[in-house]
């Protein structure tokens, strides 16, 4: 059942991303195009999921646990550092140069599109060089 | 390459990555981010983790499939970049969310919304310099 429910949730947030036009990089560029096509959309998009999960956030935090697992599962550290600083930074500008961010391309291998699953490897190929290069400077691993 | 304002399709589908983010919550005990969700998938130290992780991602890809079923229509992917900046991109993004801990599901919809202030500069940041480098790619570098 566990296992069930969250192949629904994921279902959810893919049908989700895909109306939303998050899997379309030519959406999300524009979006960030003031000085030129730019195009709103994407406001909409954290403006209606925030709408939802804030409400229902301060519902769910209001019961002792979840209904699947033991308990909450939420990130015990507080710090704002340089690497939480510097690390989203660089996520805005791969965002800025490829147009999609993991959660938009992730959805998008369902359509088949080839620039999807190119991504995707690439992804995969910046989570393991910043796994190495932690690992190499002794630093705790990543979170992620 | 202009695109259309889609305000009510960007507004319900925003609706449902909500609704996706509570339900994970108030089933699992999960924030939503597909950072943590893809990382999870390879990390093989956990197999229950392993496990709920790649059903999310199975769920994440069939979701634009049941779109096709519903709609009869094949979302839009319209890529107007090369492929080397696909790839570029995508080595960049990697890096940039793991040190940051997350991406536009796990700090900008779920840090947010429980008021977060690691998510809340995170969003800041990322928002910020991906306007920037929009900016100095179209309209400074022409490409």
């Amino acid at each position: 059942m566990r296992l069930v429910s969250a192949l629904l949730i994921g279902v959810i947030f893919g049908i989700g991303i895909a109306l939303s036009g998050m899997m379309n990089p030519a959406k999300v560029l524009n979006f960030f195009d003031l000085a030129g096509t730019w195009d709103p959309s994407l406001a909409l998009v954290m403006g209606g999921a925030l709408s939802v999960t804030i409400p229902g956030y301060w519902l769910v935090f209001r019961r002792p646990g979840p209904v699947q697992a033991p308990r909450f599962q939420l990130p015990d550290t507080r710090l704002i550092d340089r690497r939480l600083i510097l690390g989203s930074a660089t996520f805005g500008i791969g965002w800025g140069i490829a147009g999609f961010c993991p959660g938009g391309a992730l959805p998008a291998l369902g359509t088949g599109a080839p620039e999807a699953f190119l991504f995707v490897a690439a992804l995969i190929g910046g989570l393991m060089l910043a796994r190495a290069l932690q690992a190499r400077s002794q630093a705790p691993n990543p979170a992620i | 390459m202009a695109t259309d304002f889609t305000p009510w399709q960007s507004l319900g589908g925003g609706a449902l990555i909500g609704l996706a983010a509570v339900l994970l919550m108030a089933l699992h005990g999960r924030i939503l981010g597909a950072t943590g969700i893809l990382g999870g998938v390879l990390r093989f130290a956990d197999w229950q983790d392993w496990w709920l992780k790649a059903a999310l991602l199975a769920g994440m890809a069939l979701g634009p499939l049941v779109v096709v079923m519903l709609t009869g229509q094949t979302p839009q992917v319209q890529v107007p970049i090369s492929n080397l900046a696909i790839v570029l991109g995508g080595v960049v993004v990697g890096v940039g969310v793991s040190y940051g801990g997350g991406c536009t599901s796990g700090h900008g919809v779920c840090g947010n919304a429980r008021f977060s202030r690691r998510s809340m500069v995170a969003t800041v940041t990322f928002m910020a310099t991906a306007f920037a480098t929009v900016y100095v790619t179209r309209h400074v570098m022409g490409v």
